[in-house]
């Protein structure tokens, strides 16, 4: 090798740059994240985050945490994953399992949609309002259009998707163009929706719900026959799981292709890695931030349809305004590191998280409801601290590596 | 006792995963001599150096200060010990100013408490002026200069009273002038005293400054030879272990129609300034035009409008025919125009991606990487095959990360991808920066090669010896403005005259 150059990079080198460079780009640290420790760091990750709230179970309450973990798991339905379970038990896994995939499927949306923005170099905090404008074309499209059963199901989502793409593109045609950022603007895009929205379906909206001793019911209109998804699982009258458990894999498949198979995906990423480069080599970056932000629009609109179609039938004011799902996607995303498996698995973690803790699942004896629902946004608190505390997390992988090869030299002094 | 040395490594082995950085190496520094450190990239020099600043903790062997062995666990340590280092990656925080930099170091205080910035900024100013650096205490250090930042670095390590000072690779964005400056500054510091260690690849400074050079490569000292009787030839030897081509051999240029036509360009920089200033030049097939300039004298405003990235105020640019003013870099790329920038890693390549997807970095959105948005991964990868291979790049494959690569061979993998577009026009800004003579010799021959395939190359950089070792004709860009054109046979003297703004006798064709 007439370079002569070091295989391996130590881990006390600073990463290569030129003179007179900046730290490295959002995008460039992450993918660094992915790369060290590939799936090690996101379960390190959700480890430390459960341990963690496992102390403030045990300091607060003074419960045991592993039996409080353990009835958790239980309000999950994951344990219907077990060939052992069965009879009665078995039963109410299966009814727990299909509430946790409910709330899998739109956390599953969400997560890709702020994951592509990601991938693009780009926060999309925006994903609560472009759930909701989803979420709202849907209920409109749902209640006030008649037609057959597919066609109103394909249009209905169809246009929630779009909406929550235009929702986005918003915020990605002001940083193209002026280059606000998108933080602030999908932020206040937000604000824009919740009110929107709740002034549509509120008393006296003008989209609220008809019909006599209705007036002081802030609600919409329910969706039509025609526009649910169908259940596959369960029974739809004790909410079952429909049909967009499907869509979510589906979109999961897509974020794969479009991402790793388009010449969009590779713009995207090229960047979301470095922009100068890619507008060196030709690449229309403006255009690509305003891609990136609607399909990431796109994906959390369709959240906003499954759930609509699949499960809510019509949107209230309350339910509006305490929605969280879009914000959890964030965390989603950054557990998942931005992959669509790791999106899949962290969307899993949270679903069931949320609907282990929920009030009707948890015998208040060993825990009550109320404290674990607070207990799951700890720990959805720390597993975000911890992803962004990415350097720590990197620091213990490598002092592992260090403690290692300092053994290795003493042995061989 | 005068003669000893003030520095002494003995036996200095550092081991990382893999490799020895530095085998047992002996090393020694005489008060108030300049003792340079020869070898090429990756040969351990800037180890060896990391390990005396306290940064790496040796394996083996002992170092002494003034005849007293000591450990330096710390940067801090070193400095305590009147070490000073000034890295080739400079350590500055570009938003604040000069001055604050030099007081982040050394904070001078009111009482002990307060900051006192008017000191800071005197001290500045005085250093400034004794050196002849002229920096300006008030300005941004992400305002100023490449080579404005690398005076900074050495004032730095100048203010905190250093006795040793190591300089590692000090000249690779420096200007001959400043180059000479500096030695000069040395000079003056080693009169003082102080002694001086000198990393560099380059062999003609190091033949100008040193006392003492010692070879490095694959972590031994080769050798330790005074200046009297060192030649390039056999310290280029020493250091790559086989006879290296100096100076391109080339045969004269067969030079045909003009690919390359700009006329009466000006173009703004990012503070609204003429950067570029009624430019006119035209370069043709099978022939290399090299600019000479001084680092800031609107190289980089010129290359950007010829690339597409910056608008030009006024001008024309025509490129193999056709009128490329003012159009996108996707639009002049496709005109026919390669484009080696002057900073691989920020601009050339996307370190994240394979080198697969950085030699498609251009052409990905075609037949046959794609169709209709949908990629080919199996060709990008087969046609990265072929020119990794042509090119003859080292350390890995289509697949692998272009982080994970050399300096050397990351800069193969630009001129692979833009060569490989088989462009009219190539345009090579700094082409070897930042490289060892092997990878040098590669580069320059290759440029050569291409021009005889009857390509029109551009050649902007801040290396004479580049210039002229290849240009056929060569320009001296001064304040934005074409002040000189010369055969290859022009003195050194005279183009660094040109450079600096005297004796403006021809203009450009």
């Amino acid at each position: 090798m007439s370079e002569g150059r070091l295989p391996d990079r130590p881990p006390e080198e600073a990463p290569a740059t030129e003179p007179g460079d900046y730290a490295p780009s959002v995008a460039a640290r992450l993918a660094f994240l992915q790369r060290s420790g590939g799936v090690i760091t996101p379960l390190l990750t959700a480890v430390f985050a459960f341990f963690v709230g496992g102390i403030v179970v045990l300091v607060t309450t003074g419960k045991n945490p592993l039996t409080t973990y353990r009835a958790i798991f239980d309000g999950t339905g994951l344990n219907w994953l077990f060939p052992w379970v069965t009879g009665a038990e078995r039963t109410t896994a299966a009814l727990n399992l299909q509430q946790t995939l409910l709330l899998t499927v739109p956390l599953i949306l969400t997560g890709l949609a702020v994951a592509f923005a990601f991938r693009c170099g780009m926060f999309n905090i925006g994903g609560q309002g472009q759930y909701t404008v989803g979420a709202v074309s849907a209920v409109i499209v749902g209640a006030y259009v008649s037609t057959s059963h597919l066609p109103h199901v394909v249009l209905a989502i169809v246009v929630a998707t779009v909406a929550g793409a235009a929702w986005a593109g918003i915020a990605g045609l002001l940083k193209a163009t002026v280059g606000a950022h998108e933080v602030i603007t999908t932020i206040m895009l937000n604000w824009i929706a919740f009110w929107t929205a709740s002034w549509l379906f509120g008393i006296g909206g003008p989209l609220q719900l008809g019909g006599v001793g209705n007036e002081s019911v802030p609600a919409s209109e329910t969706v039509k026959e025609t526009a649910k998804l169908p259940v596959f699982w369960g029974d739809p009258l004790l909410q079952g799981l429909h049909i967009g458990f499907f869509i979510a894999l589906g979109a999961l498949v897509v974020y794969w292709i479009v991402l790793n198979r388009t010449t969009l995906g590779y713009g995207v990423r090229a960047v979301g890695f470095n922009p100068d480069a890619a507008r060196y080599g030709g690449i229309p970056v403006a255009r690509n931030y305003f891609l990136a932000m609607a399909i990431s629009g796109a994906f959390a609109g369709l959240a906003g349809a499954t759930d609509v179609l699949g499960w809510e039938f019509r949107l209230d004011q309350t339910s509006i305004q305490a929605s969280q799902i879009g914000f959890i996607g964030i965390a989603v995303a950054l557990l998942g590191r931005n992959t669509a498996v790791g999106v899949f698995f962290s969307a899993l973690l949270f679903g069931a998280l949320l609907n282990g803790t929920s009030t009707t699942n948890l015998d208040p004896s060993i825990f009550r409801p109320e404290l674990a629902q607070n207990l799951t946004l700890i720990i959805q608190g720390l597993v975000v601290l911890f992803v962004g505390a990415d350097v720590l997390i990197l620091y213990v992988w490598s002092l592992r590596r260090k403690l290692r090869r300092q053994a290795g030299a003493a042995d061989t002094a | 006792m005068p003669d000893e040395p003030i520095l002494e490594l003995r036996g200095i082995t550092k081991r990382f995963p893999g490799i020895v950085a530095n085998d047992a190496i002996d090393f020694d520094l005489r008060r108030g001599e300049a003792h340079a450190l020869l070898g090429e990239n990756g040969a351990g020099k800037s180890t060896l150096m990391n390990v005396v600043f306290g940064l790496y903790q040796p394996d083996e062997g002992e170092i002494r200060i003034k005849g007293e062995p000591v450990t330096m666990r710390s940067p801090r340590e070193a400095i305590n010990h009147g070490i000073g280092m000034v890295h080739q990656h400079f350590m500055l925080v570009p938003v604040m100013t000069i001055a604050e930099n030099i007081a982040l170091a050394n904070t001078p205080t009111h009482a002990g408490v307060l900051l006192d910035m008017d000191a800071a900024e005197r001290r500045v100013a005085d250093l400034s002026r004794t050196f002849h650096f002229a920096l300006d205490p008030k300005a941004r250090v992400e305002n100023i200069t490449v080579g404005q930042q690398q005076r900074v670095e050495i004032l730095k390590a100048l203010d905190r009273n250093a006795d040793i000072l190591i300089l590692d690779e000090p000249t690779a964005v420096l200007t001959p002038q400043e180059a000479r400056e500096l030695f000069a500054i040395l000079a003056t510091l080693k009169q003082e005293g102080i002694s001086i260690i000198f990393i560099s690849h380059k062999l003609n400074e190091v033949l100008a400054i040193a006392d003492r050079i010692s070879v490095l490569r694959r972590g031994k000292i080769i050798d330790t030879v005074p200046r009297e009787g060192a030649t390039e030839e056999g310290l280029a030897r020493m250091m790559v272990g086989r006879e290296v081509l100096l100076r391109v051999e080339k045969a004269p240029s067969q030079a045909g129609d003009a690919l390359l036509e700009v006329e009466g360009l000006t173009v703004r920089d990012d503070r609204g300034l003429a950067a570029v200033e009624d430019v006119s030049l035209s370069v043709r097939a099978g022939e290399i035009v090299g600019i000479a300039g001084v680092d800031g004298n609107g190289q980089t405003e010129l290359i950007d409008a010829l690339s597409g990235l910056r608008r030009a105020e006024s001008g024309r640019i025509v490129l193999a025919g056709r009128d490329v003013t003012n159009r996108d870099a996707r639009y002049v790329l496709d005109a026919g125009y390669g484009h080696v920038p002057e900073d691989r890693q920020r601009r050339g390549l996307v370190l994240d991606f394979s080198l697969a997807e950085n030699i498609a970095l251009h052409d990905y959105a075609e037949p046959p990487d794609s169709r209709f948005g949908w990629l080919f991964p199996g060709r990008l990868i087969a046609r990265a095959r072929r020119l990794l291979k042509e090119f003859d790049v080292r350390g890995g494959g289509p697949r692998t990360r272009a982080a994970a690569l050399s300096g050397g061979n990351q800069q193969k993998v630009v001129l692979a991808r833009e060569i490989g577009r088989d462009p009219r026009v190539l345009l090579a800004a700094q082409p070897t920066r930042g490289l060892d003579v092997g990878a040098i010799e590669f580069v320059h021959r290759r440029l050569v090669e291409e021009r005889d395939e009857g390509r029109a190359i551009l050649l902007v950089s801040l290396e004479l010896d580049e210039i002229l070792s290849l240009s056929d004709r060569i320009l001296v860009i001064y304040e934005g403005r074409i002040v000189g054109e010369y055969g290859p046979d022009v003195s050194e003297e005279e183009l660094g005259i040109a450079m600096t703004g005297g004796g403006r006798e021809t203009e450009a064709a």
